[in-house]
């Protein structure tokens, strides 16, 4: 079997990818900001800036600060509206040909439903991930991603709209991500991808203000690691479906660390706003990772983790 | 024009005040694509270390020869690190990358004010307006510093291009003493109509750019945020527009797409 094939994953729902190297959500735009820094064709898949019913315009400045090893970001999900994003941005990825992954983001269960009902309508989707850590307007605000029943709730409306595979991004800001895990798959998942970003807040104590306007943040980068990998691990051991690691990953030997903790496949967030051609340089990390140890499949290696 | 990553050779670091340093760097490839008011994202660290986040600069100078140079004053992490840069060493930049400034397409009475760091780009824009139709003499430079030491050797720069450059700072060791901004009362012509190009302190563009559109007078300014990826997709360089600066009901102007360089009208100045 020759590279080409060795790279090859599947990530649920009969998608398979060339190689498990994917782009987060949020840190990647619609993927034409890139065509000067990546060869966009190579990538595993090519997952959009998350996508609502209406363009949001986003939060009050500042946004962004970056903190120790990594970055606290308020962007407030400032997007361009499905209906725009169709007219708009997916001529362009469809040209490319790399499987489009769309990232939907709502605020009641209703504008879950209708995003995947809508996305049925647009050709060259090759899969939905759903950002379920946006507050439920009707429910107090109080994130979809951290209550196990509304997850699967959630899930099965969205499944219920559309035929694509549906992802799952997991929030990371609850007590146990398993039983949000085990809920998504219950409702019908097809994958779960974790982590997104873990909520976090950076002070100027000179003048007692938060560094963001909206005072409270998510945090992603390196720093964010070694908790993303723990709950890989621990949602591996407790779902069937399979899994997409995310988490602060900057190279190959971070993106192995993900697969070897269960992961079949991963994004690369951040860094791309870092090195933005950080995810062919993974890929080619991956290519000589395989040459060099002589395994048949990246396959091989996913959830190895030897505890005994 | 595309943007593109590479690793750029220093070939020289020089400490032109107490804190202040012109780093210019081999990068053919952005120099020959860029424009004044554009800027390049520069790796502060090695590898993936500390501080993460590529640090935005001005384009100071790109030239023939295929290098350029910014200019930084050290503040942080990032900034020590490429004060501590030397001759031979290696840096990873991005670009050309944002909207430059506008150049006139006939003569014009042109005004540069700029301060502190902001001056940077205004060299470069500077040698290109003289490129262009732009005579010397048609050209007035205003910059503002602290004090003397902290402006002497970029003074010199401007003069030698044969403009006028007129000094405003703090303290008052050198030139007007006060801000650089009242040095347009005094000095320009109220009657002529200006073009005016400004990046410096907030407050000092905000001044200015009030000054400018209460005469109807055309006034482009570079502004500068926090950002993180340079190349819009993160969106993380907000600013607030004026109802003129926005194609739609979006309230945000985004620094590294949109500019650095606006038509000061285009901003929500707060």
């Amino acid at each position: 079997m020759g590279i080409g094939n060795s790279l090859k994953v599947d990530i649920g729902g009969g998608l398979r990818l060339k190689n498990p190297i994917m782009t987060a959500s949020g840190t990647f735009g619609y993927g034409s900001e890139f065509a000067d820094y990546v060869n966009l064709q190579r990538l595993g898949a090519i997952v959009v800036k998350g996508i609502s019913l209406q363009p949001r315009p986003g939060n009050p400045p500042p946004r962004i600060v970056e903190t120790s090893c990594g970055m606290l970001n308020a962007i407030g999900l400032e997007n361009v509206g499905i209906e725009k994003f169709s007219s708009g941005k997916m001529p362009f990825l469809r040209k490319i040909g790399t499987p489009v992954i769309v990232n939907i983001l709502g605020d009641s269960i209703e504008e879950y439903s209708e995003l995947a009902e809508k996305l049925n309508d647009i050709k060259g989707i090759s899969a939905i991930e759903v950002n379920i850590s946006c507050p439920n307007v009707k429910k107090g605000g109080v994130a979809f991603g951290t209550d196990p029943v509304m997850v699967k709730k959630v899930t099965e409306s969205v499944k219920a709209k559309t035929s694509l595979p549906v992802i799952i991004k997991l929030s990371p800001n609850v007590t146990d991500i398993t039983a949000t895990a085990r809920a998504a798959e219950d409702g019908g998942a097809d994958t779960v991808s974790l982590i997104n970003t873990l909520m976090g807040i950076a002070i100027d104590h000179k003048s007692r203000k938060p560094k963001l306007a909206n005072i409270i943040g998510g945090l992603s980068g390196p720093a964010i690691k070694p908790v993303a990998l723990r709950m890989v691990w621990q949602v591996a051991n407790a779902v069937k479906i399979p899994i997409i690691g995310i988490g602060g990953i900057m190279s190959t030997d971070d993106a192995l660390e993900f697969m070897v903790a269960g992961a079949s496949a991963v994004q690369v967030g951040t860094a791309n706003l870092v090195d933005p051609d950080t995810t062919e340089r993974i890929i080619d990390g991956m290519s000589d990772f395989v040459e060099e140890t002589g395994c048949q499949s990246i396959r091989e290696i996913v959830g190895t983790l030897q505890t005994g | 024009m595309s943007a593109i990553k590479l690793e750029a050779e220093v070939l020289r670091n020089e400490k032109i005040t107490r804190d202040v340093y012109r780093l210019t760097m081999l990068a053919p490839a952005i120099a020959e694509g860029a424009s004044p008011g554009q800027f390049v994202m520069v790796k502060a660290n090695k590898d993936f270390g500390s501080p993460l986040l590529r640090r935005p600069f001005s384009i100071h100078r790109a030239m023939e020869n295929g290098r350029i140079e910014i200019l930084f004053k050290t503040i942080g992490k990032g900034t020590a690190f490429l004060a501590t840069r030397q001759s031979g060493d290696i840096l990873s930049l991005v670009g050309p990358l944002g909207r430059g400034f506008t150049l006139p397409s006939q003569p014009a009475n042109i005004c540069i004010v700029g301060g502190g760091m902001g001056i940077a780009p205004l060299f470069y824009l500077t040698k290109q307006l003289l490129r262009s139709n732009i005579d010397h003499q048609a050209i007035k430079v205003f910059l503002g510093a602290a004090t003397a030491s902290e402006i002497a050797v970029l003074e010199n720069d401007f003069a030698s291009l044969g403009v006028t450059v007129k000094i405003a700072t703090d303290d008052g060791s050198t030139g007007h003493h006060g801000l650089v901004t009242e040095l347009l009362s005094d000095n320009l012509d109220q009657t002529e109509n200006w073009q005016i190009y400004s990046c410096g302190p907030h407050p000092m563009m905000k001044a200015i750019a009030s000054y400018c559109l209460a005469r109807k007078w055309s006034c482009q300014v570079s502004l500068e945020t926090l950002m993180a990826c340079g190349i819009s997709a993160c969106l993380g360089c907000a600013i607030r527009g004026s109802a003129q600066g926005l194609e739609s009901s979006k309230p945000y102007l985004h620094v590294c797409k949109d500019g650095p360089v606006f038509a000061a009208g285009d901003v929500a100045w707060e």
